[in-house]
């Protein structure tokens, strides 16, 4: 070869183009490469997620008014709700506690909300009396069906204190 | 006169098949030893020569060869427990009880693998104590301290997801209540828990992923770290003994490891 020149370095003082050929090349494939794994990341993240959930829906049909009484609380196991029913009316809690999700027991001979494994304790309101609680318990959703019957939506909460009137 | 044994194991040594398998030939020098190392799949990795002190299982008090030994029946009995374990909500709790009084043997396997479990998280933590108190943790071993780590969290991880397998009541709420610990991380807490359990509730996806967890990530992932942990310990020197210090080397006016390892 008598003359060797290098048209990549003549090139960028001529047209001060940054990239020759092969940094190009490079760039595009591993810029594609970051793009696939991007797309790879998003894709395990979608199949990870399950689509259809086979869980027992939120809304809870309670059952008739006067299943519960004036001055009751009541813990509904299989929901894990409670539907408290007091003079200013109908309300229901949810009964997982806001520590670490395992599920409380109304103590009514102490008149409050006792969790058994980290000892919080609620009020009816589910406000917070003591330990490791750092929420109360969530109101929920609660209405009356067409039928008269009590409806919580276990997903859906509102501020405390608001009260089904009936 | 040599004995019959010997002489068996010559001519064995002499055949064709045990010479295709195993090409180092016979002898006993450097160059035969060296050989053996080198040619062999699961060793050649490793260094050919290594200082014997360096490799003496005391020097760890045995802490590290021990939760490998736990390791290695947790594999064997884990194994064989999943033959007879199915992890779905109706099966799994009375497969475990039937593992427990009607398998044969199946109460001694479960038995071995729960004191196992417990005996490797002990181990483990011990090894680091020591690895901890007796400073092997400094340079030129910082990174093997760091995949250490990683093993025992792995570990810890494999122990928390055998939990659910029971399918009991413990399990349920100690995973309810670990899943909900995995919820307190900032912004994605509640996204890693739903992909944790596969659902809002511990259910039957939960119970699925977990056994998946505990029966081929994690210990495919544990044995990768356990390979990079064996291999680190050559190539940093062998094993933490005294000698190896710098200071106890000047002092003894010998060169130590460290200096020769210097190119």
């Amino acid at each position: 070869m008598p003359t060797m020149t290098t048209p990549t370095q003549t090139d960028r003082l001529e047209t001060g183009y940054e990239l020759d050929r092969r940094e190009f090349f490079t760039k595009l494939g591993l810029g594609s490469l970051g793009l696939a794994s991007a797309g790879a990341l998003a894709f395990y993240y979608r199949y990870l997620s399950p689509s259809v959930l086979f869980e027992p829906s939120p809304i809870v049909n309670a059952g008739p008014l006067d299943r519960y009484p004036a001055g009751s609380v009541t813990l509904d196991v299989d929901s894990a709700i409670y539907l408290v029913h007091i003079a200013e009316g109908y309300f229901s809690l949810s009964a997982i506690c806001t520590h670490l999700g395992c599920m409380t027991a109304w103590k009514p001979e102490l008149n409050m909300i006792a969790c058994p494994c980290h000892g919080s304790r609620f009020n009816r309101e589910g406000q917070k009396l003591a330990g490791p609680a750092p929420k109360p318990l969530p109101w929920l959703k609660t209405w009356l069906s067409d039928d008269g019957e009590l409806m919580v939506d276990r997903s859906v909460t509102i501020p405390q204190l608001q009260f089904l009137r009936v | 006169m040599p004995s019959p044994i010997a002489t068996a194991l010559d001519r064995l040594e002499r055949t064709r098949v045990w010479r295709s398998i195993f090409r180092s030939g016979k002898g006993r020098s450097t160059l035969h030893n060296a050989l053996v190392i080198q040619q062999s799949v699961f060793l050649h990795l490793f260094s050919v020569k290594v200082r014997k002190r360096m490799l003496s299982l005391g020097a760890t008090w045995y802490l590290g060869t021990l939760t490998l030994a736990t390791f290695l029946l947790l594999v064997v009995t884990g194994v064989l427990l999943m033959l007879y374990y199915h992890p779905s909500v109706p099966q799994a709790y009375t497969d475990v009880k039937d593992l427990q009084f009607v398998v044969s043997s199946g109460l001694f396997l479960r038995n071995l693998h729960r004191w196992s479990a417990h005996a490797m998280v002990f181990l483990a933590f011990a090894h680091m104590f020591r690895v901890f108190y007796r400073g092997a943790y400094r340079p030129p071993r910082e990174f093997n301290w760091v995949v250490g780590v990683v093993l025992l969290l792995i570990t810890l991880l494999l122990s928390y997801t055998g939990y659910l397998l029971p399918w009991d009541q413990l399990a349920y709420w100690a995973i309810t209540v670990g899943t909900n610990i995995s919820s307190a991380v900032p912004l994605v807490g509640d996204k890693i828990r739903f992909l944790l359990l596969g659902g809002h509730f511990v259910n039957a996806n939960a119970l699925l992923r977990f056994y998946v967890l505990h029966c081929v990530i994690l210990p495919l992932s544990a044995v990768l770290f356990l390979a990079v942990h064996f291999w680190r310990i050559r190539k940093d020197g062998g094993l933490y003994v005294r000698e190896s210090e710098p200071g106890a080397a000047e002092a003894a006016q010998t060169s130590t490891t460290e200096e020769r390892e210097k190119p």
